[in-house]
């Protein structure tokens, strides 16, 4: 019999390896910087050491899932994550709704385990190890059918984690609960750490065999993209907003990452590593970005005490840094030139288009129509960062908090800092990056691409400066320059300070502001055969004439909460009531229950 | 030497870009039996706005003082990535990331001065803008489809739903209404309200630049040109007049949609531009 664990190759370092590797170490070493002014006269001192070292064992689980090279230790270490992670949800608050929150995302979690466990069982039954390249070899030689099925499971289990749509409500719920630095890295990192295992398995172990597997996965990205962004967009809670946005994210890294299956299957090696590094490319900027504002969202809380945007306001005058940070972070998401997500998704708009040219028929209008949903995303994304940022950080402050605001302390303003200047660097040294994510995609896509072949795949063939967001930044600051010169040689440069125009009534103030829920509102009205919007309007009358105030309230319908979860729960629910009927609290029918399940085992195994 | 002509083209589409409105208010009042103000009315608001004293809201914060200046930046890196030629498709998917900016920074100082109607403008203009994206999108992955100066369906379709984008992303109607302080109908309007003085300046000169931009490029669908030699220029110039005519004309004939049809209006415009790319595919 051999082992189940097989020493040689328990440690695995390949380009794959290394880039999470360098993933998880930029968000991981700024956030332990930060949880040091995070923390300062906030809990006691054991649970202070206690909170550090479950962190640091947690980042130390995730470093070590993307090295090992032997699949059983693997779910061992994701089981690890998994824990892990359920104790930081819980450290910030101890409330009803944190625990809540932490029980959906554990059992949640735990059913994608289940089936990340059946298939690596299932490959294991083929392969006797749990080598991956043992593995690899065995899944080649299985029944096309087999493979559809663990691809599935594969999808489903990695799926739960990365927090897909229909699979992702653990996700807005848990990540905010926890302190900011581990949404940072919860939202930031964890979640990628399922990326890896798919593209692990999938394309490394499995193989890609059928074209549906590639088509899915874009489907269930371009649907995580648009429910992931318009529930973000609905949201006045600054870090359930990040949070949603993070199902956003995952959806248009998982877009590059299904349309290098089409290619692989299709066999355009070239262009499958193109998709392969756009994927990557937004997903190390992702975690640097998400990491970022998650960071902000926690000084904002720290320093004001609340996280509602309705009560916020006016903070980038008492919380200048912070503000800084958050634009620089808010530009990036948004994929605004010269910073990091503009290249990103200017490489994933680059994959589907060159993919129309390539591929037959009616797929080739399903990537146009994937590019439309990308380009809508993108569009949407920078509304909800417009409210985000503008609600937060402008104008006056809406409440006290936000009036009596501090900035961060030292330590956290330097972590924000080096994530912010990640953010820059990242879109501004884009051809070297390309490079790099070239040399990692090149052993999975069995191709290597340099930047030059972009400019043979991309639509402008000879436009040397398409992917050179340090070019833009030049045209962009000679417009700076120019706009200057035009306000100085032409106009006077003379001004004043005055009151904003309030149409010659009175001097407005904080309630006449624009508020997160209106600013949303074309978008909820405009969505809502989605989010079916709820209002309700409650006049409180101090006598039967007079109506003294109004209460308004208005919120939306989950929908996959409310008509797939609750039923499901129900039906769970009403299910297990038939089986109370055996329940007669008698410990000897229980001893018995075991009995007869241990025979019928047995019998199964025998049989089988 | 391509530098050189950049910069060239640069220039003329900034200094032109001004009688590009003049001409449509003028078309528009004559066409309403008004005399309305001469054509080189934007020039002498430009002017006029220059030498005033500017209020900046006490509210406001640094956002405020240099939206101006990106809205500026980001109009002119969009006529400089249009490429040496009028009307050709150069970096065209990076404009709409470039334009994407100055919006972001517009809707920003909306907010930042506090008023409502800053708010709502902001607001309006991303719900609107985020439809138009990918339209837009879809447009110049058309056009880079069926290149050349061969007239098509595709050329035809595309041409049309650019018509669309533009009517959208230069704030006319039936989207938005430039001559009205209405706050029921506003949208850019309403970004602008508490600017003045050389910011307002720079924010109107740059919205004409944004305009020109995307006339060039509808008229270079229209009159496509190789090279822009000053023979050549003059269909070009013809193709960009009739639009001139065609914008007014669209505006003095129909009436404002309700904010809530305006997506209507521009997945019209995105319908389009999947045909444009389908029939591009199928080579028609």
């Amino acid at each position: 019999m051999n082992l189940l664990i097989n020493f040689k190759s328990l440690v695995v370092l390949d380009p794959l390896g290394l880039f999470f590797l360098a993933v998880i170490f930029l968000v991981s070493l700024p956030a332990l910087i930060y949880s040091l002014g995070y923390f300062k006269g906030k809990f006691t001192r054991t649970k202070l050491l206690a909170t550090q070292l479950i962190t640091l064992a947690f980042v130390a689980s995730m470093l070590l899932l993307v090295i090992v090279g032997n699949a059983l230790v693997f779910l061992i270490i994701w089981e690890l994550m998994t824990l892990l992670s359920y104790l930081l949800v819980l450290t910030d608050d101890e409330n009803e709704a944190a625990i809540s929150a932490a029980s959906t995302y554990i059992v949640m979690t735990h059913c994608g385990t289940a089936f990340l466990t059946a298939a690596l069982f299932l490959i294991y039954r083929q392969a006797g190890s749990f080598d991956l390249p043992a593995m690899a070899a065995a899944c080649q030689t299985m029944s096309p059918l087999l493979r559809n099925w663990l691809f599935v499971f594969f999808l489903v289990g990695f799926g739960t984690k990365a927090g897909i749509v229909p699979l992702h409500i653990w996700l807005p719920s848990a990540h905010p609960q926890a302190p900011s630095h581990i949404s940072s890295l919860m939202s930031g990192v964890m979640i990628k750490t399922a990326l890896y295992g798919l593209i692990r398995f999938v394309f490394m172990v499995l193989g890609i065999s059928s074209l549906w597997w590639g088509m899915t996965v874009l489907f269930l990205a371009v649907i995580s993209c648009l429910v992931g962004v318009i529930y973000a967009l609905m949201e006045s809670d600054l870090k359930k907003l990040l949070a949603y946005c993070s199902v956003e994210n995952m959806g248009v890294i998982l877009m590059g990452i299904g349309l290098s299956m089409i290619f692989t299957c299709l066999g355009l090696a070239s262009l499958a590593a193109l998709a392969l590094i756009a994927g990557l490319y937004h997903l190390i900027n992702h975690a640097i970005f998400k990491g970022l504002l998650f960071f902000c969202a926690g000084s904002v809380q720290k320093g004001t005490g609340t996280l509602d945007m309705e009560k916020l306001g006016g903070l980038i005058k008492k919380m200048p840094w912070t503000a800084a940070f958050f634009l620089v972070g808010a530009m990036g998401i948004s994929a605004l030139p010269p910073l990091n997500g503009f290249v990103s998704e200017w490489l994933t708009l680059q994959a589907f288009f060159s993919g129309v040219l390539k591929v037959p028929g009616l797929l080739a209008l399903g990537l146009v129509l994937g590019a439309v949903a990308l380009a809508l995303t993108s569009g949407l994304a920078a509304a909800c960062f417009v409210k985000a940022f503008g609600i937060t950080f402008l104008a006056l402050p809406r409440g006290q908090g936000a009036e009596q605001a501090k900035e961060a302390p030292a330590s956290m303003l330097f972590a924000m800092f080096l994530l912010a200047a990640g953010v820059v660097g990242l879109g501004l040294l884009a051809v070297p990056v390309f490079n790099l994510l070239a040399g990692v995609a090149q052993p999975i896509c069995g191709t290597s691409l340099q930047v030059a072949d972009l400019f043979s795949l991309s639509l402008q063939p000879n436009s040397r400066f398409a992917i050179a967001p340090l070019f833009i930044l030049l045209v962009l600051g000679g417009g700076l320059l120019s706009a200057a010169a035009a306000y100085y040689v032409f106009g006077r440069g003379k001004f004043r300070l005055g009151r904003t125009w309030d149409c010659g009534y009175y001097k407005i103030d904080s309630r006449n502001e624009y508020t997160a829920t209106a600013f949303s509102k074309p978008f909820r009205i405009s969505f809502s055969f989605f989010l079916l919007p709820f209002r309700k309007t409650e006049r409180r009358k101090d006598s039967f004439y007079h109506v003294s105030s109004f209460v308004h309230e208005t919120h939306t319908t989950k929908i996959f909460k409310k008509y797939l979860y609750d039923k499901a729960l129900d039906s769970l629910y009403r299910g297990t009531k038939v089986f109370k009927r055996i329940q007669a609290g008698s410990i000897h029918l229980y001893i018995a229950y075991v009995l007869v399940t241990l025979v019928v085992l047995l019998l199964l195994v025998r049989i089988f | 030497m391509a530098l050189m002509d950049s910069l060239i083209h640069l220039l003329l589409l900034v200094a032109f870009a001004p009688l590009a409105n003049g001409i449509i208010t003028k078309v528009k009042n004559n066409l309403r039996l008004r005399q309305g103000p001469g054509i080189l009315q934007p020039y002498r608001n430009l002017i006029k706005l220059f030498g005033k004293e500017e209020i900046i809201p006490e509210s406001s914060s640094w956002i405020f003082r240099i939206t101006p200046f990106i809205v500026f930046a980001t109009s002119v890196t969009m006529v400089l990535l249009l490429g040496s030629g009028f009307g050709r498709v150069g970096d065209l998917l990076v404009v709409i990331f470039v334009l994407a900016l100055g919006r972001f920074f517009q809707a920003l100082a909306a907010l930042d001065a506090g008023s409502s109607f800053g708010g709502m403008g902001a607001s309006r203009e991303m719900f609107v803008s985020s439809f138009v994206e990918p339209a837009a999108c879809l447009i110049i992955f058309a056009l880079y489809l069926s290149p050349g100066v061969a007239w098509s369906v595709s050329h035809f379709l595309a041409g049309l739903a650019l018509l669309l984008v533009l009517l959208a992303e230069t704030s006319r109607l039936p989207v938005d209404n430039q001559e009205t302080h209405l706050e029921l109908t506003m949208i850019h309007e309403a970004m602008l309200l508490d600017y003045s003085g050389p910011s307002l300046a720079l924010i109107e000169w740059s919205v004409y630049i944004k305009q020109f931009f995307w006339l060039c490029l509808l008229a270079g669908i229209i009159c496509p040109l190789a090279c822009p030699t000053l023979i050549g220029l003059w269909p070009f110039v013809a193709g960009l007049l009739v639009l001139l005519f065609v914008i007014a004309f669209i505006e003095v004939g129909i009436a404002k949609y309700r904010l809530f049809k305006v997506p209507d209006f521009i997945i019209f415009g995105v319908i389009l531009a999947l045909l444009a790319v389908v029939s591009a595919l199928l080579g028609v």
